[in-house]
């Protein structure tokens, strides 16, 4: 019954192609689409949940998917199915199906109802991957498909500045997670020596063996899993992305925020366990990081005045407490407890308009003034001082501000003396030398270069930061996006047996989307004459078509997996070797910045408030 | 402009002035639960029509009409009538200029793009100090206004003083290890009491000829909360968890957060505003001239307007001289111009032998339109009127069990009045539905009802998306007042009196109240034995704007209340006895029964059924089955509107669907509410019998010969204007720029605090009403058309100078139809002008349902044969 896995990917695959081809203003065949896609999926997976319950449920795992073949590296598709994905998948095929039949009429006239649906298919999508991953390449495909959906479904309302800051917000906070995931990707490469399925992780005995002769590796890529799972879950520090998420259409909120998107890093974890499980340093961070989240939330959410977050909050509450549930062991219970969860608030957002009537009926009959709360009890400077802290989120937000962007801002604008020109000056040179150094290289030695491989990386990591904060020329922003893999291509062509053929395969997907980008540019250009990256343009309004090619490019460019370049990336970090550890963490931190420079450089050009006023453009305040 | 402004440069400062005028300016939306339509712009409402908006725009930035763009569409659709617009064009440009100005209408190419003067000088933080102050101040700013105006969100409440914002703000910052702030300079100046608005505003602009205009700017950049700021200041009542709060405290606390994010960034020593400023910014109120695309955009509304307002006119001239008996009185008189006297109408005949089967009172809302002329076309010997739905009685009303009470008339009147609810051993109502209960926020028991009711929730949700029903979360207006409830409606005692109101009327009080009511609308003879007083009310669910739903001359409450109280008061023998010695003679078989109208089910309740005597009672069972039927095509011809629901089915099944309809959390637009609202029709209900409105008419009954000297035409007008003017501007704006003068789609609201909604959780509150209210709405003011001698009727609107001013700035058109002569005048710049339809003959319909099915945009006026 192994096979049968693929279809729960290949249903929603085929309904999003669908979905894709009807036009915009037909909304009974779009949503018909979505219902008969999610429908389907809902039917086959409770289907093949009661075979397989009545088959003693074995563990399956389908091996057979082989993307990219050389000749010590393959990449592939690995399914798995146990009893973690089928609660996984029962109670997402669940959600998403009400889900789509209540945005069918919710959703009626709004502009942008294809989009939607289109969004939420491709989401569901990206969840099955997912949740039916069975190894951590599989995974990170579906991983990154969510994080995109985020993107789009938060900024829905593309014309109005909030949604599209958060959606930036949300994107870059996914993208940290990113470098968790990547990392422990390249570690646990060099640990197993092979993509490792998840399968082979809950062999004990294996894992055990393996570790005990590298424990530090075991720990870090626990760490980095720790990493990817509370950005995603909206664990501390990071938990102020999940209430700022909530910009969408209230069912998108529902779905994404509320139940299935967030539960993930959840996910992350129990898939994860067998191979933590023995480590009990990581066992104790996890519960003392769950404890700490379900506190400190739980007091914001007792202060929150608006419905949507203090939903959000109540809700990483819970899910700091199923955190800890994993930690101690406990997986059925954790699960349990992420399907109620997920029901729970996908309901209460559902229902949160209703909030209004509600209490003003009650307060109406049974109004008591200033209710008593616990807190009240304690010292006054202590209740106020809490109180204050957690009014300010416990400043999460400024302090993620704090740490992430203004470093990285203020790097970028060291560099501002860079112009096209002393761009091209600069580095083409350079960019040469290299090139001749490894030709040099190659005669001379076979053991990899100790220093040069990481200098050019953080060369293109440089790159990537201008990139980052470039506030004029959006030309300039892209061509230092695509020179950064250029960099990295070089960086790692110093190490050894990366072929020619391996080279072409990572950067054939930035070629094309690079010039497809440089064209989009170009093309706005001559619309628009004026294109800084100073504010928001919401050049989308006028130009729909070319924001879509513009975004696809932008996507080809990250490394999303809609290019061969994709498969690159796993390849180029197949590569770096365990003690380039200068090279690893360049790598991904251009990985990560480009993506978030991209969304950013997508966003300012295509997003938010129209700049031209003829027609209704919203308030910078909404 | 006629008032001056304080924000023209001056070297004094004078803070209550810029307060006063600030507030005058900022949207005046209640919380969501006193939600009452009001004219979006009423700010402007002292310039003509046109010359406001255009200030609007230019000032605030506010799109305030079609654009070109839209208007030539519906030209080229044929909803804006080619002969209109060159009329439309003479009148303004002479008619030796019509090709000229038709071309640019139609081909000309013109720069539509607004830049408001709001917003201009603030906007120097960001081009010369390279600092986005809104971005730093704005959230925390709202969170704090949030969680202090909180009504009931949050677990953990503000630690409220009582004694006011700013002190409360004070409290807290003495008693914390933390802070609002981040810098000592900020803090230093909060603790110190006596910081003014003047001292803070030195420190960031100096220059004091500027300190007007960054008020406005700043407050300008989050109206939404400031307004929700203003207008709790002037009616704290209306928050049911009183909180003291003023502008000027939220400005003192806006600017000193300014000041800490100035100072984080710079350090304290950063020159202030003036400093940096290139030149002066435009005055914000200073002279704001036409332009020719201004004119353009005022030439193609007045055509859009005229359009459809030609229609209409030329169908009450059709249907007053069709060649059929000319209504009761006035058809001897044709061809005199001497009008009639109370005395000779009161010798005309009654109609028929037994008079009309039933009478029945309607509120004047729009939705009442279609219900009237399906109950007169089922049964055409009854008779419909059309009233303000408060039915004239004015009063607070306390349902049983609650401990406060919610008024029950139009907004601007308060009562002295009280009506209690009693019902002999009720039960508390209590609400439990543990969804919205604060235990599922909460860590520990949070973590119970995940894993307990959290599999209930995916049940309950499952439910609901295939069998839509009756829960918690819905609003239903038969919920107001329970049917086997009695109200204490008579008072016996004048000092029972209940929280500084009296307890219901006295008789000589009553008996007033039912005499205005029944000579404004003409009812003073010819009683029916049954006559129904019918409030309305509306259902829905997931709907934050459910106050708007419901009946606007009701505070935004059902009108089921009313409709019994002036039952009850027109059934006493007391009262009755009164109204005889002032020639109101209802006779003893005559009853009055209240009912309730719900608008989105289409479903009514009648009260007090049990007072109806055997006669009566007979006929009532016969007088329900035609309301039920008429309910039914009322709900098919509504449907039509609908995406959802096939309008050829059978009225029955449609019925049906409708019903579900209103309790799906899934539906935003459980109804239309006043969508398409255009005119108000006020005189007998034969001027627009035969007229097909489409569901677009507000309807006054009143009758000339009853007010001969437009003594009760005063009250009428005097409401008609803010209620009907009020509903009909908000829809008008919130269409034309619902970006800022609506509330955006209601998909993503967020309710804040109870009180309003945002984007997000942290956006500016969005007044107005959202998109979905206001998709299929045209954007063209109300038209009042009175039946009456213009001559009253131009005293009767000047009785009241905001009335008048409604009328003369031309926020509202007029139009009279002399009885007599039937000639319509219409009133511009204070006087009246003769005006004849160019559409000279109307499109006849026969069949209203085969129309209804035909398709689901607007229809023209239709002559019903």
């Amino acid at each position: 019954m192994t096979p049968i896995l693929q279809i729960f990917i290949i249903i929603p695959l085929l309904g999003l192609a669908i979905s894709l081809l009807i036009g915009d203003k037909n909304e009974t065949a779009i949503s018909k689409t979505a219902f008969f896609t999610v429908g389907l999926t809902l039917f086959c997976v409770v289907s093949f949940v009661g075979y397989w319950l009545f088959n003693d449920h074995p563990v399956l795992n389908l091996k057979e998917i082989v993307l990219f073949k050389s000749k010590e590296y393959e990449f592939l598709v690995d399914l798995c199915f146990d009893k973690i994905t089928v609660v996984y998948l029962l109670v997402g095929a669940f959600l998403t199906f009400l889900v789509t039949i209540y945005s069918r009429y919710y959703l009626h006239r709004e502009h942008g109802y294809k989009r939607f649906f289109n969004t939420i298919l491709f989401f569901y999508l990206g969840y099955n991957i997912t949740i039916l991953s069975g190894n951590f390449e599989t995974l990170f495909i579906g991983w990154e498909i969510l994080g995109i959906c985020s993107f789009l479904l938060i900024a829905f309302y593309r014309d109005r500045y909030l949604p599209v800051k958060n959606a930036i917000k949300v994107f870059s906070v996914y993208r940290i997670g990113d470098v968790g995931l990547i990392l422990a990707m390249w570690a646990s490469h060099h640990l197993w020596h092979e993509n490792i399925t998840f399968l082979k992780l809950s062999n004990a005995e294996l894992v055990h063996e393996h570790l005990a002769s590298h424990s530090y590796t075991g720990v870090f890529i626990s760490l980095m899993i720790l990493l990817a799972a509370a950005a995603k879950s909206a664990q501390l520090p990071f938990s102020s992305w999940l209430p700022r998420a909530m910009e969408g259409p209230t069912p998108s909120s529902a779905i994404f925020y509320g139940s299935l998107s967030v539960h993930l890093g959840v996910f992350l974890l129990l898939r994860t366990y067998p191979f933590w499980e023995y480590q009990l340093s990581v066992r104790i961070l996890i519960v003392l990081l769950g404890l700490c989240t379900a506190i400190i939330a739980s007091l914001i959410a007792r202060v929150q005045s608006s419905v949507k977050s203090q939903i959000a909050y109540a809700s990483v509450a819970q899910i700091g407490i199923i955190f800890i549930e994993v930690a101690l062991g406990f997986e059925k219970f954790a699960l349990f407890h992420f399907a109620g969860n997920a029901f729970l608030r996908t309901y209460q957002l559902l229902v949160s308009p209703s909030v209004v009537s509600y209490k003003i009926r009650e307060q109406f009959y049974n109004f008591v003034p200033r209710q008593h709360a616990i807190e009240d009890s304690l010292p006054k400077k202590i209740e106020y001082s809490i109180y204050l802290l957690s009014l300010k989120e416990w400043n999460l937000d400024s302090f993620m501000n704090y740490i992430l962007w203004k470093p990285l801002k203020n790097i970028g604008r060291k560099l501002d003396f860079l112009t096209v020109n002393r761009l091209l000056l600069l580095f083409i040179p350079a960019y040469l030398l290299g090139l001749v150094f490894l030709f040099m290289n190659e005669n001379s030695s076979e053991q990899p270069h100790e220093y040069l491989p990481g200098a050019f990386a953080l060369i293109g990591l440089l790159m990537i930061l201008k990139s980052f904060s470039e506030r004029k020329s959006p030309l300039m922003s892209w061509l230092l996006l695509i020179m950064n893999h250029f960099w990295i291509a070089l960086a790692i062509s110093f190490n050894e047996r990366f072929e020619l053929t391996e080279v072409i395969f990572y950067l054939s997907g930035v070629i094309i989307s690079g010039i497809v980008g440089y064209l989009g540019i170009l093309k706005l250009k001559s619309y628009e004459k004026n294109i800084n990256l100073n504010q928001f343009h919401g050049h989308s309004f006028e130009h729909p078509k070319l924001a879509l090619v513009f975004l696809l490019a932008c996507l080809g460019l990250a490394g999303f997996p809609i290019t061969p370049t994709f498969i690159g990336l796993d390849l180029v970090f197949s590569h770096i070797h365990e003690n380039q550890v200068i090279l690893a963490y360049a790598t991904a931190s251009s990985y990560i910045l480009a993506g978030i420079s991209l969304i950013r450089l997508y966003s300012r050009l295509f997003l938010g408030p129209h700049i031209k006023t003829y027609h209704e453009t919203a308030y910078k305040s909404s | 402009m006629k008032t001056k402004h304080s924000s023209k440069p001056s070297l004094r400062f004078d803070e209550h002035t810029l307060l006063h005028e600030l507030k005058h300016f900022l949207p005046a939306q209640a919380p969501l639960k006193d939600f009452v339509h009001h004219n979006t712009l009423h700010a402007f409402q002292n310039q003509k029509f046109y010359d406001g908006i255009r200030s609007a725009s230019k000032i605030f930035g506010y799109k305030v009409s079609l654009s070109l763009e839209e208007y030539r569409t519906l030209f080229s659709k044929d909803q804006i009538n080619v002969d209109i617009l060159e009329h439309a064009i003479a009148k303004r440009k002479g008619s030796t200029n019509i090709v000229e100005w038709k071309a640019k209408a139609l081909y000309g190419k013109y720069d539509e793009s607004i830049s408001p003067r709001i917003g201009q000088l603030r906007s120097n933080w960001k081009k010369k100090y390279y600092i986005d102050l809104d971005l730093l101040v704005h959230p925390l700013l709202f969170r704090i206004l949030c969680s202090y105006l909180d009504q009931g969100i949050s677990i953990w409440s503000f630690p409220d003083s009582k004694k006011g914002f700013l002190s409360s703000m004070r409290e807290i910052e003495q008693n914390t290890f933390s802070s609002f702030f981040k810098n000592e300079r900020a803090k230093k100046l909060l603790l110190e009491d006596s910081c003014t608005i003047e001292d803070l505003l030195t420190i960031v602009v100096e220059d004091k000829s500027l300190f007007n205009q960054y008020i406005f700017d700043q407050q300008f950049a989050h109206q939404g909360w400031s307004g929700m700021v203003s207008a709790v200041e002037n009616l704290p009542q209306t928050l049911i968890d009183q909180k003291k709060i003023t502008l000027k405290e939220l400005i003192i606390f806006e600017l000193l957060l300014e000041i800490d994010a100035l100072d984080t960034k710079f350090g304290e020593n950063w020159t202030s505003l003036k400093h940096r400023l290139d030149s002066n910014p435009i005055e914000l109120f200073g002279e704001i001239p036409e332009t020719e695309l201004s004119q353009l955009l005022n030439i193609w509304q007045d055509a859009f307007e005229w359009t459809y307002y030609d229609q209409v006119l030329a169908g009450i001239k059709a249907s007053c001289s069709d060649g059929r008996p000319a209504p009761r009185g006035g058809a001897k008189n044709i061809f005199s111009a001497i009008k009639p006297t109370k005395s000779e109408f009161d010798k005309t005949p009654p109609l028929g032998a037994e008079g009309a089967s039933f009478q029945a009172l309607f509120c004047i809302d729009d939705r009442e339109c279609s219900i009237r002329r399906y109950l007169e076309k089922f049964d055409d010997s009854c008779k419909t009127y059309g009233t303000a739905g408060f039915f004239g009685v004015e009063f607070f009303y306390k349902p049983v069990h609650a401990n406060s009470s919610t008024k029950q008339c139009p907004a601007p009147v308060t009562p002295k009045y009280l009506i209690k609810e009693e019902i002999e051993n009720s039960k508390a109502k209590t609400n439990n539905d543990i969804h919205f209960g604060r235990h599922s926020q909460s860590l520990f028991t949070g973590w119970f009802i995940a894993q307990t009711l959290g599999f209930w929730s995916a049940f309950r949700l499952l439910l609901n998306i295939f069998r839509p029903s009756e829960n918690a979360a819905a609003v239903s207006s038969f919920k107001h007042m329970d049917t086997n409830s009695k109200l204490t409606i008579e008072n016996k005692n004048l000092d029972d009196i209940n929280e500084g109101l009296q307890v219901g009327f006295t008789v000589e009080e009553m008996a007033l109240r039912v005499g205005n009511l029944l000579n404004s609308i003409g009812l003073v003879k010819d009683f029916a034995s049954i006559v129904y007083v019918v409030g309305h009310g509306a259902s829905s669910v997931n709907n934050t704007h459910y106050a708007g739903y419901d009946c606007g001359a009701c505070s935004g409450r059902p009108g089921s209340v009313n409709a019994r109280v002036i039952s009850f008061m027109a059934n006493h023998a007391d009262v009755r006895e009164i109204l005889r010695t002032q020639g109101i003679n209802i006779p003893a078989s005559t009853q009055f029964v209240g009912a309730l109208h719900d608008t989105t089910r289409d479903e009514i309740a009648f009260y007090d059924k049990e007072i109806l005597t055997d006669e009566n009672k007979q006929k009532h069972i016969k007088t329900e089955a035609l309301f039920v039927k008429a309910l039914d095509y009322n709900a098919k011809e509504r449907s039509r509107r609908f995406e959802s629901i096939d309008t050829k089915e059978s009225p029955n099944a449609i019925h049906k669907r409708i019903r579900i309809r209103a309790v799906s959390l899934f539906e935003p637009r459980p109804e239309l509410n006043h969508a398409s609202n255009a005119l108000c029709i006020v005189g007998r209900r034969e001027m627009s019998e035969k007229l097909f409105l489409d569901r677009r008419s507000f309807m006054n009954s009143f009758d000339y010969q009853v007010d001969p000297e437009g003594k009760f035409l005063v009250n009428i007008l005097n409401a008609v204007a803010p209620v009907c003017g009020g509903i009909n501007l908000e829809y008008y704006f919130s269409r034309v720029d619902n970006h800022k003068l609506g509330a955006g789609s209601k998909l993503p609201h967020n309710v804040m605090g109870l009180f309003g909604v945002a984007n997000g959780i942290d956006g500016d509150l969005r007044p107005g009403l959202p998109s979905q209210m206001i998709e299929v709405h045209d954007p063209i003011r109300l038209m009042v058309i009175v039946e009456h001698f213009s001559d009253i009727v131009l005293a009767a609107i000047k009785k009241s100078d905001q009335t008048y001013e409604w009328f003369l700035n031309e926020w509202i058109h007029l139009v009279v139809v002399n009885p007599v002569t039937k000639e319509l005048s219409y009133f511009k710049d204070g006087g009246f002008t003769v005006y004849e339809p160019l559409q000279k003959t109307l499109k006849s319909v026969h069949d209203i349902e085969d129309l209804v099915e035909s398709h689901q945009e607007n229809f023209p006026v239709y002559l019903i044969n």
